[in-house]
């Protein structure tokens, strides 16, 4: 990607970069691919020397108006390949993540074959694939995601994974979930778990409770998700005790996709305690209820699921109080002939990647007064420095030139038909949206423009 | 890295957001009966008061109602009454039928639900009746073909024509010569169900049918087939462990057959289960509270395990006469869903 980088000259936005503090109107330079250059308006070296022969403009952006800010971060995605590209690819998936704004992502393993190699991991970042952002492998924790043997961690990072995960086939002995947080620690890779206690999920298809009976559907309790949430927090404090707080012994634990209030609970008494324990939230799970399944809608199944209204109200709570360390948007594609079935046999999961922005503008700002700035940071900043992804979340000089240009004000609806996805799955379609994306760029290439 | 936690709770609001696509109390066509939710209590009276009129009809001139119309019958279960009572409604108004099960079909070949809905379409089928083993499927059908559907029975969720005759043969006997139900209908009358209440599609439609209708209903059975929410599932609806407590509260006591492929995985043992729930002679006579207690059962029974033989063949079971109220509830049913699409298509009936 760095050869022909020429120069994006980006004048008049109003920069909002949560990680260096800036909350200003801006002129920003990008060069080979990184960002050289933040001015004030009209300050920049580049716009004085704009009539010189000498400097090659290749682009000019007018931002007047809009918000610029680092590309957002999502870590966790299911990009399907290899082996499921009828639901998506990396190029389609990565095409829908600049749409939504995104400009770094980081791809489940749970692919076919899982994702349980340097070989699988680099082929994922092979140019071949037609990448419109930058995409981050997540490896599996172990051999084939069967929660028996571990895979070699040093070799999957040196192949450039980022953290290492079984998914959806969580890890339920906590012999193997010990070693696999001891080996990834010494590799500094972070771990992260799909919190399901599938012992007590079998044949489940949505959240237990009244609504579950209502519909004649076998439910998820919460005790399977914090109750293994509680049984890794244990397990990290306990190697955190062994290692003495010495560096480099600390394991990472990150909770992917939190869909429960004591869940959310275990987190926030973990990093009181001094663990480092972080959780994610993905949009649906702060707005939707189990209510959404309305008529059995294949597109309100995914996995967690959708839970009661307090559920939805502690995750909205653990967002603004700030136990929540991202939005990701657990993008999950599936074919419509996937979807179009019996809802016990639909498979789980709704795309998110071009809704994650317009929805936490839209309420986490618009509805719940959250400043612009903290919603951009659980969007960019802080996934990015969850998984330690080193340039971005950030346009400070120097970092990837990863951009996001919206205008904040914008409402817009959205429409699965014109989704970049290859599939629709979404319980979205047609909502009113805030916050239009104009522009993303990717290491200085335009990936999106509306 | 992360930010810090503060303890400090803030004042939101939940969200208001646009609801789902579709309404589980809403079908898409006029003529489907999808869940007893979607009845208005109008809607039930003029059901009944059809299904009244056509019983009486003379054959012949009942015949002509839906001459060479085309309903199919799907069925994804083994069936003997529904299948058979929906089939002889839609026969007796002059439909023609055609079955598809799941054996003999290219459901055995993989077909989808929604592949099998749109050929049966396309071979000119006006309505399906469904039956099939995953809540919800009826919904599926609808959505895919546009045809009114009648739901047969879905899973675990709902059987709502079983709930019309049974309720059809509560009131000929509680409320004999009855024309027109209100909220008030069944006010005093206590019906208790007993069994595999989580199971049963049979006891989802009569919870949620009969306590609008005024009923109270009693939900009786060991936890392992009667979870604590049951009881949330609609007003009017509690829940009793103690089955004698309940009959003897009780004008109607309805059993549930012990479904033995469901039980894979539950702990329970069967003659713990007769001891405490199986209804016989003894703890009818001991607590009953009157001799014209109703017993009912949606069949297929199994003899001496939720019921003994001599209750079943006894002078308060109705078991067979609900049978009978059946083919008049399902020819009501058939004839609302072609009806209605005769009238928005202009053909004549």
């Amino acid at each position: 990607m760095s050869s022909g980088q020429a120069m994006i000259l980006i004048l008049g936005g109003h920069l909002i970069d949560p990680a260096a503090g800036i909350d200003a109107p801006k002129d920003i330079v990008l060069k080979d691919g990184r960002v050289a250059e933040i001015a004030n308006p009209g300050k920049t070296t580049l716009s004085k020397a704009r009539h010189n022969a000498d400097v090659q403009i290749v682009q000019i952006v007018d931002a007047s108006g809009l918000t610029v800010a680092p590309g957002l971060v999502d870590i966790h995605v299911h990009l399907r390949e290899p082996g499921q590209g009828h639901k998506e690819t990396i190029a389609t998936g990565t095409a829908a993540a600049a749409a939504g704004g995104f400009t770094s992502v980081a791809a489940m393993p749970n692919t076919v074959p899982a994702n349980d190699s340097p070989e699988i991991t680099r082929w994922m970042q092979a140019p071949e694939r037609a990448a419109s952002v930058r995409v981050f492998p997540i490896g599996a924790a172990t051999r084939a995601l069967k929660g028996e043997v571990l895979n070699d961690y040093a070799a999957l990072k040196a192949a450039g994974v980022v953290a290492v995960t079984d998914d959806g086939h969580p890890i339920l002995k906590d012999s193997i979930m010990r070693e696999v947080l001891i080996n990834a620690t010494r590799n500094g890779l972070s771990v992260i778990q799909h919190a399901e206690d599938t012992r007590m999920t079998g044949g489940c298809s949505m959240n237990a409770g009244p609504t579950a009976f209502r519909l004649g559907l076998r439910g998820m309790p919460p005790e399977a998700e914090y109750g293994l949430v509680e049984r890794d927090i244990g397990l990290v404090s306990e190697l955190a005790g062994n290692g003495k707080g010495k560096p480099g012994t600390q394991p990472h634990l990150h909770v992917a996709h939190t869909s429960t209030a004591q869940a959310v609970a275990a987190v926030r008494q973990a990093r009181r305690n001094g663990l480092r324990v972080t959780c994610e939230v993905a949009p649906h799970h702060f707005l939707l209820t189990e209510e959404h399944i309305g008529a059995y809608d294949t597109n309100a199944k995914m996995n967690p699921p959708l839970r009661s209204a307090a559920d939805r109200d502690a995750m909205i709570q653990g967002i603004l109080d700030g136990v929540v360390d991202a939005i990701a948007t657990d993008h999950a594609p599936h074919a419509s002939h996937e979807k179009e079935v019996e809802f016990e046999r639909a498979p789980n999961g709704i795309t998110g990647l071009e809704t994650a922005l317009g929805l936490c503008l839209r309420w986490l700002h618009g509805e719940w007064k959250m400043p612009l700035g903290r919603v951009l940071s659980l969007l960019s900043a802080q996934p990015a420095a969850l998984l330690g992804l080193k340039g971005r979340g950030t346009l400070t000089v120097g970092s990837y030139a990863d951009v996001v240009i919206f205008n904040p004000k914008q409402e817009w609806a959205f429409h699965a038909k014109d989704s970049r996805s290859k599939s629709k799955n979404t319980p979205f379609d047609g909502w009113t949206m805030q916050g239009k994306v104009r522009w993303t760029i990717s290491e200085g290439r335009v990936v999106f423009q509306a | 890295m992360p930010a810090k936690a503060s303890p400090v709770r803030r004042a939101f609001t939940p969200p208001v957001v646009p609801g789902p696509p579709f309404s589980i109390t809403t079908p898409i066509s006029s003529g489907s009966l999808l869940s007893v939710s979607s009845l208005t209590l109008e809607s039930v009276s003029e059901i009944l008061a059809k299904a009244t009129a056509l019983e009486q009809e003379d054959p012949l001139k009942r015949a002509r109602h839906l001459a060479k119309r085309r309903v199919a019958l799907l069925f994804y279960e083994s069936s003997t009454r529904t299948r058979t009572s929906f089939e002889l409604a839609a026969k007796g108004l002059g439909a023609d039928t055609t079955l598809v099960s799941s054996l003999s079909s290219s459901i055995e070949k993989g077909e989808s639900l929604k592949d099998t809905g749109l050929t049966l379409k396309a071979l000119g089928a006006e309505a399906i009746i469904l039956r099939h083993p995953n809540s919800g499927a009826p919904w599926l059908l609808e959505r895919e073909t546009k045809l009114p559907v009648l739901n047969a029975g879905d899973g675990m969720h709902e059987h709502p024509s079983q709930a019309l005759l049974d309720l059809r043969t509560i009131l000929a006997h509680l409320r004999p010569g009855l024309t027109q139900v209100t909220a008030k209908t069944l006010s005093g009358v206590t019906v208790t169900i007993t069994g595999d209440i989580l199971h049963s599609r049979v006891a989802r439609s009569n919870m949620l049918l009969l306590p609008r209708l005024g009923a109270q209903v009693i939900l009786c059975g060991p936890p392992q087939l009667l979870p604590e929410v049951a009881a949330e599932a609609g007003p009017g609806i509690s829940i009793e462990r103690d089955f004698e407590k309940a009959i003897g509260q009780s004008q109607v006591v309805m059993m549930l057959r012990i479904q033995a492929e469901r039980l894979a995985g539950l702990q329970l043992d069967l003659e713990e289960y007769k001891a405490g729930y199986q209804l016989n002679e003894a703890r009818l006579a001991a607590h009953a509270s009157s001799d014209a207690t109703l017993v009912m059962h949606p069949g297929p029974i199994v003899r001496g395990l939720e019921l003994t033989g001599e209750v079943a063949d006894g002078p308060r079971s109705l078991i067979l006469e609900q049978v009978h109220h059946g083919v008049a509830i399902r020819m009501a049913l058939v004839y609302r869903a072609l009806a209605q699409n005769s009238s928005a298509t202009g053909v004549s009936a």
